[in-house]
């Protein structure tokens, strides 16, 4: 399935040798772990929502663990990545714990945004080797292109041996804000890897609603940028289009548009009941289709990993989940007066309004909108 | 020293900056060999260079975008809009990345988004816009606007020097117009802090930007007739100096706010709700405001004239204040 767009200036064949030929054994079965713990995370936090321990929506990467564990495998450490609501697993392999995405969900005090910011929306940038490397996403989609064209600027600008890798969904590839930052970066050669996965939807809307194009990877050739296409349910393949991409990058020759093929089996989040799938759609990508099946199959054939193995991993990650809920449930809420601390580096701190001057703290946190609507319009309550 | 204008005060704080601190850098439409529609960035390129002055691409949600990410490298990028009102296209950026980064991620953002800004001009529509109220309702944003060209000067480097992301706001009508002898040395004037353009003791105008200029000649005017009038120059926006306000009001017992913006959700009503909040027993009138009409801002002198504020408005303004 992988597909060299017609801006492609050369770079590996499936023919040829693949950049995950290099790879050694342990590397192949890190990446079944990646995706693995991936999965086995978002089972957890599906027990912890209905337990409705997660306080806003859970966002799910079912059947898109290959694209976005695969993809981030090919960054080095100092490189700095922008993952989007599917990609837990790339965060993961950058380096963000299970403990910090169980706080997050859950908004805990001791959080990585300290309760300020929702689900996997947090991150670590700064400094080469200080920092792990992955931005917190906001909302607005399409915004983080821009970013990272930033980002990967200040690279350009200082020297700096880094690449910048941002991913977007179909729908964002819509946006305002992909075309302008992904042009910018394209005519500053910045050294930035843009991801499309195109998992079929953006919330309820289909690709062919999306776009007219018949491939993501054919904008590439409007932005004068490298495309490449692979099957981003065959980690491998996610491993190598991005490697061929990022090496590509390094080498000073600028950005280039990657188009992971993938497929949504959950909705948009865990409310939603995806009336709008075709019947049997689901399944099909599930029984023939899903991406740690399918590297398991390949991990037995070629590497011989046995059954002992596969177990080992699955112990491994449900000690490691199971030690990191325990922790997490422990953790305690945010004190309220810390919702006025830091929107600026200076002044550091705004002042209670006059009403909350002497208001008991604690009480914050405790009422329920659920008790709105129940009173009449002349006072008295239903 | 000579007396230099208010855009030539700017691109001095741009040069004194970019050659003081090597993580300053500009970025823009037109700015670099060309120096930007109104000269603003002149010699910059040739200066620093195209690796720190960067043509950019007809795109201002990347322009901020790119700041931004940039800012959180540890850079201090400097954005110009070829005229504020296309600010309107980075309103996304601005307000729910750039202004909300501090404060959902603890990501730092110094940057600065700069432009030519207000009417006077005939420039119409599209190229006279105030747009600062829109982003006065955005908390994580400073602001400041300055009238003249010390002051210009000064918030400059104070914008590019702070920590956080501020919009500067740079009235077009003023850049040829006001000249001032620059102070020697490295001259930064803080923001969050007011001036007194002009002391009195019977009636209080708070404003900022062009229409500094048209109260004080409304105050001269009122001198001549034995009514003496207080001019504060706000300068900055967010944060807006409420100490200054409160004080010129307790001093005067009348409020008159002017402001070139329109007149609805403008920055006129916020302070009008910050005295009545603090400073209701000290009134002795109701507080008012001189502000554009609510109108898109036409191209025909008579039509901008008639919608924007003028001298004869304030003058009118503080006459009814003293009739109480």
């Amino acid at each position: 399935m992988a597909r060299a767009s017609r801006a492609t200036t050369g770079g590996a064949t499936p023919q040829q040798t693949r950049p995950s030929d290099a790879l050694t054994r342990a590397q192949k079965i890190e990446l079944f772990y990646w995706m693995r713990l991936t999965r086995q995370l978002e089972e957890r936090l599906v027990n912890l929502y209905r337990q409705t321990k997660v306080v806003g929506g859970l966002f799910r990467s079912l059947g898109q663990e290959a694209d976005a564990v695969g993809s981030c495998f090919a960054l080095e450490q100092r490189d700095v990545m922008s993952p989007l609501i599917r990609n837990l697993g790339a965060m993961l392999v950058k380096g963000a714990t299970p403990l910090e995405v169980l706080k997050q969900y859950m908004a805990k005090g001791d959080s990585p945004t300290r309760g300020r910011e929702l689900n996997i929306h947090f991150g670590d940038i700064g400094e080469a080797g200080v920092t792990r490397g992955f931005l917190g996403q906001i909302s607005p989609l399409g915004d983080m292109v821009p970013v990272m064209t930033g980002v990967t600027m200040s690279f350009k600008m200082r020297g700096e041996d880094r690449v910048g890798l941002v991913y977007v969904g179909d729908g964002a590839t819509s946006t305002g804000a992909f075309h302008e930052g992904i042009n910018f970066a394209a005519v500053q050669k910045c050294p930035l890897v843009v991801i499309v996965e195109n998992n079929g939807y953006a919330y309820s809307t289909p690709t062919h609603k999306q776009t007219a194009a018949k491939h993501f990877v054919d904008k590439a050739i409007g932005y004068g940028v490298l495309g490449v296409q692979a099957d981003g349910n065959d980690v491998l393949a996610t491993y190598d289009a991005t490697r061929q991409a990022v090496e590509h990058a390094r080498a000073g020759h600028g950005v280039s548009l990657v188009e992971l093929i993938t497929y949504r089996r959950k909705g948009h989040a865990e409310h939603d009941n995806q009336s709008y799938v075709p019947d049997g759609e689901i399944a099909r990508w599930a029984a023939a289709n899903d991406p740690i099946d399918r590297y398991r199959a390949v991990l037995r054939a070629e590497l011989a990993v046995s059954d002992d193995e596969f177990a080992a991993i699955d112990a491994r990650i449900q000690r490691e989940i199971d030690e990191a809920t325990d922790i997490a449930e422990r953790s305690g809420t945010p004190d309220a007066r810390e919702a006025l601390l830091g929107v600026y580096a200076a002044p550091p701190s705004e002042q209670p309004l006059w009403f909350r001057r002497d208001a008991d703290t604690d009480a914050y946190g405790q009422e329920r909108p659920e008790s709105w609507g129940t009173w009449n319009a002349d006072g008295g309550k239903r | 020293m000579a007396e230099i204008t208010y855009l030539e005060a700017i691109r001095e704080a741009l040069f004194e900056e970019m050659a003081r601190d090597k993580n300053v850098f500009c970025m823009g439409q037109d700015i670099g060999a060309f120096g930007g529609a109104f000269k603003v960035t002149e010699g910059l390129m040739a200066t620093f260079g195209e690796a720190r002055v960067i043509d950019s691409p007809i795109s201002e949600i990347a322009l901020v975008g790119a700041a931004a990410g940039a800012a959180h490298m540890g850079l201090r990028p400097v954005v110009e809009m070829q005229f504020i009102d296309f600010i309107a296209n980075a309103y996304d950026m601005l307000t729910n990345y750039v202004a909300t980064a501090r404060y959902r991620a603890f990501l730092p953002c110094p940057m600065v988004v700069r432009g030519p800004s207000g009417g006077y001009v005939r420039g119409g529509p599209f190229h006279s816009q105030n747009p600062e109220a829109g982003f006065l309702h955005t908390p994580g944003l400073k602001i400041v606007y300055p009238s003249t060209a010390t002051d210009a000067k000064g918030l400059m480097k104070a914008a590019i020097r702070d920590d956080d992301c501020v919009l500067v706001f740079e009235h077009k009508y003023l850049y040829r117009r006001v000249k001032d002898v620059m102070p020697d040395g490295d001259h930064v004037v803080p923001i969050g802090k007011a001036r007194v353009a002009r002391e009195g003791s019977d009636v209080s105008i708070v404003t900022y930007a062009s229409t500094v200029w048209k109260a004080l000649e409304a105050a001269e005017q009122m001198a001549a007739e034995g009514i003496s009038v207080e001019v504060i120059d706000l300068r900055s926006l967010a944060p807006m100096d409420d100490e200054a306000i409160f004080r010129t009001v307790k001093k005067t017992n009348r409020l008159l706010i002017v402001h070139e913006d329109t007149r609805t959700g403008g920055i006129a009503g916020e302070i009008t709700a910050r005295v009545n909040e603090t400073c209701f027993e000290w009134l002795d009138a109701p507080v008012l405001r001189v502000t554009a009409a609510d109108i898109p801002l036409p191209y025909a002198p008579a039509l901008e004239d008639y919608v924007l504020p003028q001298t004869a408005d304030i003058v009118r303004a503080v006459r009814r204040l003293t009739a109480y």
